[in-house]
């Protein structure tokens, strides 16, 4: 019941976030604000043990739910022959180069001051 | 034979077999994955998204038909973008503690992540609204499609290059990170979890969470501020440039 509780907070601060976003013309996508709407409703515990059930559950399972739009590739094999190999050099050098540069910098400041 | 093929042709057209055929290929991926030990080439979602594509073209379904049912799985996106609150809130001592490392790190991987796709985008020659998509392709799928239609991509196709982009993340972290020096202890797992949810979104911290759950907190950190600080700057960023 918790994790059903739990998705009902989800489902409701991403309805928020929707109206909030397309209501205000916000810059924020509407689960983006329901994220920020839900990190001030934690502090109520009403809110915090129905949806801590359900978030974990969710999480655990986050890969699951890319595998749909993953699979959309196969729509796309006409630019993908064209361009796959240049396109895929292109994501595994700039994820390697996102990677190493969030990890240094963090190392850096953590060697600054203890992080 | 032909009473066979009528049944087929039926449940292939409808939402059941999407939905299905994707969770027990995931599952079964899933069951590999452990069986291996957890080696980071099995990805379950790489294996899933290469079995289903085989399947659906073996059999002749089309894409739109699979996604009628799939679209449930995707729907939960939404929720799970939510539920970052959740990893948030656990780690807001740490953040308040260490925001200007975080926040740091967020910024300037999360630019040089996408600013390197960009401008190597460009230079190898890729057409500009392919380069346009490849923009958010460290910030999780949902997301990343909202970016990639307001500053001019294609958001099915940023959609595509997020999840390669995670998968890239999940598979070559742990190699990249060795190279690089970073303990696998204590604070490394902070800055290598960090990273991961930074640069390779949801699927490098689906492999955080995996390997270690403090690894795990922080990619979770790192996938939410990611998703907050791109929709904001990448956008304002394209309309200032």
């Amino acid at each position: 019941m918790n994790g059903l509780r739990g998705l009902a907070w989800l489902l409701a601060m991403q309805s928020v976030g929707e109206l909030l976003s397309r209501g205000l013309k916000l810059p924020f996508p509407g689960p983006v604000i329901g994220m920020l709407l839900l990190l001030v409703a934690l502090r109520l515990p009403f809110v915090r043990e129905p949806v801590a059930a359900c978030a974990h559950f969710l999480l655990s399972h986050l890969s699951l739910l890319f595998v749909p739009v993953g699979v959309g590739v196969m729509t796309h094999l006409g630019l993908l022959g064209q361009y796959g190999v240049r396109m895929l050099v292109v994501i595994v050098v700039s994820t390697w180069i996102g990677l190493a540069v969030t990890v240094l910098v963090m190392r850096a400041f953590r060697e600054q001051n203890d992080v | 034979m032909s009473n066979f093929v009528e049944l087929w042709v039926y449940l292939s057209a409808t939402p059941l077999f999407g939905l299905t055929a994707t969770l027990v290929v995931y599952v079964l991926a899933q069951a590999l994955y452990a069986r291996l030990h957890q080696a980071a080439w099995a990805n379950p979602v790489l294996w899933s998204v290469i079995t289903l594509a085989s399947l659906l073209t073996l059999t002749g379904v089309d894409y739109p038909t699979y996604f009628s049912g799939a679209q449930f799985i995707h729907f939960l996106l939404g929720p799970a973008v939510v539920a970052l609150a959740w990893p948030l809130w656990e780690r807001l001592a740490a953040l308040r503690q260490h925001w200007f490392a975080l926040l740091a790190g967020a910024l300037v991987g999360g630019l040089a992540a996408s600013g390197s796709a960009l401008l190597l985008g460009w230079a190898v020659g890729l057409p500009n609204d392919v380069v346009l998509s490849l923009a958010p392709k460290s910030v999780t799928a949902p997301v990343a499609m909202g970016i990639a239609d307001k500053i001019g991509g294609i958001p099915a196709l940023a959609a595509v290059f997020a999840v390669v982009t995670g998968m890239v993340g999940a598979l070559s972290g742990k190699a990249l990170f060795g190279l690089l020096k970073i303990p696998a202890e204590g604070n490394g797992w902070m800055a290598r979890g960090f990273a991961l949810g930074t640069a390779a979104h949801g699927i490098g911290a689906a492999r955080a969470m995996q390997v270690n759950t403090d690894a795990g907190a922080f990619a979770g950190l790192a996938l939410g501020l990611q998703a907050v600080l791109a929709s904001l700057l990448i956008p304002l960023l394209f309309q200032l440039f």
